[in-house]
């Protein structure tokens, strides 16, 4: 299989290719130079006028079609045709996921594509979406104008994360054209999407693909008017100088639970587990610490004996819910870290008393890295506040009146509290993206909510309108 | 143009430099201090042992750490008397840079270089513009010495490769942009406002040009460009979009300890290069990289390997930081071809490079 550049809609074969190995046949990438990207933003305008042609009304009905497409189409896949089921089968091949874990994450694009209407309302507070037709809109007595500060949205996308795509469906929708770089395993998925647009009735122009390197990425990020990437902590810091980009990094989600409802854990353990575990671990979005005010001993035990119960199974079986890596150093890496740190005192592996194998293990062909919960008696300690690429947390005992001070950045926070006054310092935490409260998990997902950052205040500004209005 | 020479005739003529060189470097009465005293400690006698090309293995790698620690005086071949000379610093070296004296070696490369290319590819008469590292450079005056042989004058843009390596190195990657920016500013001011028919530049740096303007329509005719890795698409990306198939594309890889090897010329629609040195003044050689002393086998990557043997300066075997494919030989040059360089191991770490 082939998988050509697509430059604003139109195929173009590199002669630098990457092979990949699917199992059953080999894949080749076509690499895209840094220049060539740069080269195609500067007829950006092209795309933006092709998708300024159509109502956004319209964008978003084809956005809807566009869901069902990517769910149950055979869709174009280079100079091949990609059937749902190949699609699972090869993205499983190259990044290890289980097909359960590829299928959720195939659920939670197609929820974002098919509910664009309701994500787009939740970004722009309800506006109607002729505010991309004609960038003025009354509400109440209130008029309103937004335009847009950017004519492209670059996306540096991740390999072991399918669904991050869902952020920016929406874009085209908004009228913003997307130029897209793959992860180098996940090839796929940014690819399906685009064909399904294209073929719901999409403007291709609207469109580019470039597997490239990391200059590459760089160059995407930096010469579009937007960014969006992802990564750990050192790519937020390299983005750091750049405004236009905005980098979703390390999640560092947790579970806070209060003093009122600490004496309830019991009822939270299938919560807690699955915040730790759901999408083999490896989103942001997972849980990666959990901060009690008492009770940490038993609940870590507790939590410890239901996380050691969920074992390797092979990527095709239907209860697998680890992920192999693909690169089995990382995994090594992450396991030396992990033991090395539990050399120093303050944190205990709880986990190991729950199970009879090491925390990697090699099954099915694959290296996992097997759940893994660590009791910190010391707060500070080194493994209290991280966060690894599968079922990983810690668990913290401090009282509740600290929790907040000693949180730091953290993407998601569920917090088990009905108590008014906790719950009111939650609310004016700086540090918190997003708020769950009450017992969910915090990969619980609601469309109408941003996830981190909006959307549609990084690519669009209001701008203040006065005088004849009515003539605009 | 092909060579009148063939492989065999062209080994022979490399053995006769080969102890002509030698000689000229290890004789007392015209040799530098720093060879004669190296002399004792060689383990051979360069004058009686060195008798072709072949026996030059007989050196240990050239150490290009001398070029920073040694005063370039030492360098001096006696015969030069007190002629006076030009001090050039290699590229982007950051820290005590490394130094090689030089008189005429430039302009004997370029002159070459020149002749290569006949009257048509970089039109005679035509005015140059340099953008890219000038300051200590040889390349600052190769170039100006190649327009001037072509009966134009040459412009310069400066850009400090060693600031750019520092920004970088800060994290401070949006700086280095605006830097590069300034440096295009400045190029695009003079080829509007100046009659320009032919660049030198790199890679990087002709590409952001190009997003500038269209370089058809401003004139230009000929691009000599070099300083970074060319990959085939690279090449095609450039010859095709930069230089919207109309510019003469001259790419060739060089530096101050060599000087300039020429790409040979490619069938249509080939976009994989292949350099070939200015031997017999200097000889690439693709090595086993776990064990110099072996050729590669053709068609295989291996470390690049430099002797340079000219009466201004003497390196053996000196390992680049590159890795190439052993090509073989052509009609237009009759000995070894170095394809598709890149950096040393790139291949297998990160390796940071082309900042400009």
């Amino acid at each position: 299989m082939n998988i050509p550049i697509l430059r604003l809609g139109s195929e173009y074969l590199s002669q630098d290719l990457v092979e990949l190995d699917l199992g059953h046949e080999s894949l080749t990438t076509h690499t895209a130079n840094p220049g060539l990207i740069r080269r195609d933003l500067l007829r950006i305008s092209e795309a933006k006028a092709a998708l300024d042609a159509l109502p956004a009304d319209t964008l978003a009905t084809y956005c809807e079609q566009a869901a069902e497409l990517f769910l149950h189409a055979d869709l174009p896949c280079g100079d091949a045709v990609q059937s749902p089921r190949e699609y699972v089968e090869s993205l499983s091949a190259l990044t290890r996921l289980p097909h359960t874990l590829v299928r959720m994450n195939m659920g939670k694009i197609h929820a974002a594509m098919s509910q664009v209407r309701t994500i787009i309302a939740g970004l722009t507070r309800n506006m109607p979406l002729n505010i991309f037709d004609r960038g003025i809109t009354r509400i109440d007595d209130l008029i309103i104008h937004y335009f847009p500060i950017t004519s492209s949205l670059g996306v540096s996308l991740p390999s072991n994360a399918p669904a991050v795509n869902s952020l920016w469906i929406p874009a085209p929708v908004m009228k913003i054209p997307v130029l897209l770089k793959p992860g180098r395993e996940d090839p796929f998925t940014p690819l399906r999407i685009v064909q399904a647009m294209i073929q719901a009735g999409f403007p291709s122009k609207a469109f580019g693909y470039y597997p490239t390197t990391h200059e590459g990425g760089d160059t995407l990020l930096t010469s579009c008017g937007r960014g969006l990437s992802f990564g750990s902590d050192a790519t937020v810091k390299k983005y750091a100088a750049f405004p236009s980009i905005q980098v979703h990094g390390t999640g560092r989600s947790k579970i806070l639970i209060g003093e009122d409802m600490i004496q309830r854990w019991p009822e939270f353990l299938d919560v807690i587990v699955q915040s730790i575990s759901a999408n083999g671990g490896r989103s942001c979005i997972n849980t990666s610490a959990i901060l009690v005010p008492s009770h940490r001993d038993e609940l870590a035990n507790a939590l410890a004996a239901e996380l050691a119960k969920i074992k390797p199974h092979p990527r095709d079986h239907p209860d697998a819910l680890l992920c192999g890596f693909a690169n089995p150093a990382l995994a090594d890496g992450i396991d030396e870290r992990i033991t090395a740190h539990l050399k120093e005192p303050g944190a205990s592996d709880v986990t190991v008393l729950h199970r009879d194998t090491a925390r990697k293990v090699d099954a099915f062909g694959q290296t996992y890295l097997q759940p893994t919960l660590i009791s910190c008696a010391d707060r500070d300690h080194a493994l209290a506040n991280t966060e690894f690429m599968f079922p990983y947390a810690s668990i913290v005992e401090i009282p509740q009146s600290k929790m907040l001070s000693h949180i730091g950045q953290t993407l998601v926070v569920s917090a088990f509290t009905e108590d008014p006054h906790f719950i009111r310092e939650l609310l004016l935490s700086p540090d918190i993206e997003r708020l769950n409260l009450g017992a969910f998990p915090t990969n619980r997902v609601q469309w109408e909510q941003p996830h981190e950052g909006n959307l549609f205040e990084f690519l669009y500004h209001r701008r203040a309108i006065q005088g004849n209005v009515a003539v605009a | 143009m092909s060579s009148s020479l063939t492989p065999q005739a062209a080994a022979e003529a490399l053995d006769v430099h080969t102890r002509e060189m030698v000689e000229w470097h290890f004789s007392p009465e015209t040799g530098c201090p720093y060879w004669l005293e190296r002399v004792p400690a060689l383990g051979f006698d360069p004058l009686k042992d060195v008798a072709c090309f072949a026996d030059i293995q007989k050196f240990e790698p050239f150490d290009d750490e001398v070029l920073r620690k040694e005063d370039p005086a030492r360098f001096i071949p006696r015969a030069f008397g007190k002629r006076p000379y030009n001090v050039f610093e290699t590229g982007g070296t950051t820290g005590m840079p490394k130094q090689r004296i030089g008189w005429d070696d430039y302009k004997t490369d370029y002159t070459e270089f020149s002749e290569h290319y006949g009257p048509g590819f970089f039109p005679q008469g035509a005015n140059w513009l340099m953008v890219g590292p000038t300051g200590p450079r040889r390349l600052r005056l190769a170039i100006e010495h190649l327009a001037n042989i072509r009966g134009g004058a040459c412009y310069f843009i400066d850009l400090d490769p060693r600031w750019v390596k520092r920004l970088i190195g800060m994290g401070e990657m949006r700086m280095a942009k605006l830097y590069q920016e300034h440096v295009i500013d400045h190029a695009a001011t003079i080829i509007r406002h100046r009659d320009i028919g032919c660049l030198f530049t790199t890679p990087k740096l002709l590409e952001s040009l190009a997003e500038r303007m269209s370089l058809v329509d401003a004139g230009i005719r000929g691009v000599f460009a070099g300083g970074t890795t060319m990959t085939p698409q690279y090449v095609r990306f450039i010859e095709e979009e930069v230089l919207e198939g109309k510019i003469n594309f001259a790419p060739t890889y060089g530096n101050t300890l060599m000087g300039l090897a020429i790409s040979k010329k490619r069938a249509p629609g080939e976009f994989s290069l292949t350099y070939h040195a200015p031997q017999p003044r200097a000889v690439l050689r693709i090595v086993n990289p776990d064990s110099p002393s072996e050729l590669m086998p053709y068609g295989e990557y291996g470390r690049v390997e430099l002797t340079t043997m000219t009466k201004e300066f003497f390196m053996p075997r000196f390992l680049e930081r590159d890795e190439a494919i052993r090509r073989p030989p052509c009609d237009e040059f009759p000995w070894d071809g170095v394809g598709d360089v890149r950096p040393f191991q790139s291949a297998t770490k990160s390796v940071i490079e082309g900042v400009y």
